[in-house]
């Protein structure tokens, strides 16, 4: 990203790893991508009674390029999806994704041919939210445990480091087909 | 300068919120200030009988009232050597897939021996789809005092019936001894 990727491995890195995490998860700017119902517990979220500037994240950006958290509240039509696409191309990085509510997170109820079934189908998805809807304490525990991905994120020769063993990890990991027990 | 008396009213509006009861709830903080009400629907709870005996008969009807079909339930029948529930069948599997549940609460109203409840967890989001779906072992409620963890026999002497007729109070000693040596499916927690 910037001048904190060029710096070699140690104890500097690790400082600056934890200063960026703080000030990352301190200030995250939420787009607006309201589709429905979820959308009306995401701005009372934002309102006084549960007050999301208790987090730093009170300005709800209207335009992609002020965003670095894109919450995803409502079901997403196979016709908005490339434009769920584009707006996320245009969020400047580091950049998050939080599938709000069933719908969002998996297609929920709607196990049709006019919803894409899970937004993670489009754009990656950093956390998901069960609930239809979910109540605004619920957004505000799953936006918690985002700043907490947040807060330990790598940097530089250290993500790399990080890639190379989940690459290492993944690749050892039984496929789906070779599963057995409860889960089928 | 017609217009000061009519903005020292505006800001006198703004002076007094000042001493107006703050209405904003410190969720995190202060979550159990504000639980929510008794009948929430959260996360599903597979209940037990008194005596540690798993109500789920496996009959699937909660997933057959699922509108979402979120629910996945695979019954086996009980034995004598090895026995989860009164009567013949148990739910070998139980999953619950909280990506897909909208806690409707329909599978509450369809479970024929309220072997399915809700809490009032609320607290769900996580990083992956696969820790989303709940297994039986994270649904079934705590072991409480005078309950013996599945598998083991019934309270002697009683049918499956006196337990729906809600007669079992807790376990009995010669239960604990026919207990089989290994633990099933059903033996955790």
């Amino acid at each position: 990203m910037g001048l904190e990727e060029s710096l070699p491995s140690g104890v500097l890195l690790t400082t600056v790893e934890k200063f960026a995490g703080y000030a990352r998860k301190g200030s995250l700017w939420p787009a607006t991508f309201g589709l429905a119902c979820c959308a009306i517990e995401m701005m009372t979220t934002g309102g006084a009674r549960y007050d999301l500037a208790r987090f730093g994240m009170e300005v709800f950006r209207a335009s992609p390029r002020q965003a670095d958290l894109m919450i995803v509240a409502g079901r997403v039509s196979q016709k908005m999806a490339p434009v769920l696409r584009q707006i996320y191309d245009q969020m400047p990085g580091p950049k998050w994704v939080l599938a709000m509510g069933v719908c969002a997170s998996s297609g929920g109820m709607f196990n049709n041919y006019a919803i894409v079934q899970g937004v993670d189908h489009v754009v990656p998805v950093d956390i998901y939210l069960p609930g239809c809807p979910p109540r605004p304490e619920m957004l505000i525990d799953a936006i918690l445990k985002l700043h907490d991905q947040i807060q330990d994120t790598k940097l530089g020769p250290h993500r790399k480091q990080e890639i190379i063993a989940l690459e290492a990890e993944a690749l050892t990991a039984a496929p789906t087909s070779e599963m057995r027990g409860l889960l089928r | 300068m017609a217009e000061l008396p009519q903005a020292a009213r505006g800001f006198g509006v703004t002076f007094f919120t000042m001493f107006k009861k703050v209405v904003t709830e410190q969720y995190p903080e202060d979550r159990d200030k504000y639980p929510p009400k008794p009948r929430f629907h959260g996360r599903h709870q597979l209940n037990r009988w008194a005596d540690g005996l798993e109500k789920c008969i496996g009959c699937e009807l909660c997933a057959w009232a699922c509108p979402a079909d979120a629910i996945f339930v695979e019954g086996a029948s009980n034995s004598e050597e090895e026995r989860f529930s009164p009567g013949e069948r148990y739910g070998r599997v139980y999953q619950i897939n909280y990506l897909r549940c909208i806690f409707c609460g329909l599978c509450i109203e369809a479970c024929p021996t309220r072997a399915l409840t809700m809490t009032n967890d609320y607290e769900l989001a996580d990083s992956s789809r696969a820790s989303l779906i709940y297994e039986k072992v994270d649904l079934l409620g705590p072991m409480l005092p005078g309950m013996l963890p599945a598998p083991h026999p019934m309270v002697p002497g009683l049918t499956d019936s006196d337990y729906y007729a809600g007669k079992v109070k807790g376990s009995v000693p010669e239960q604990a001894n026919d207990r089989p040596a290994a633990g099933g499916l059903g033996a955790t927690s």
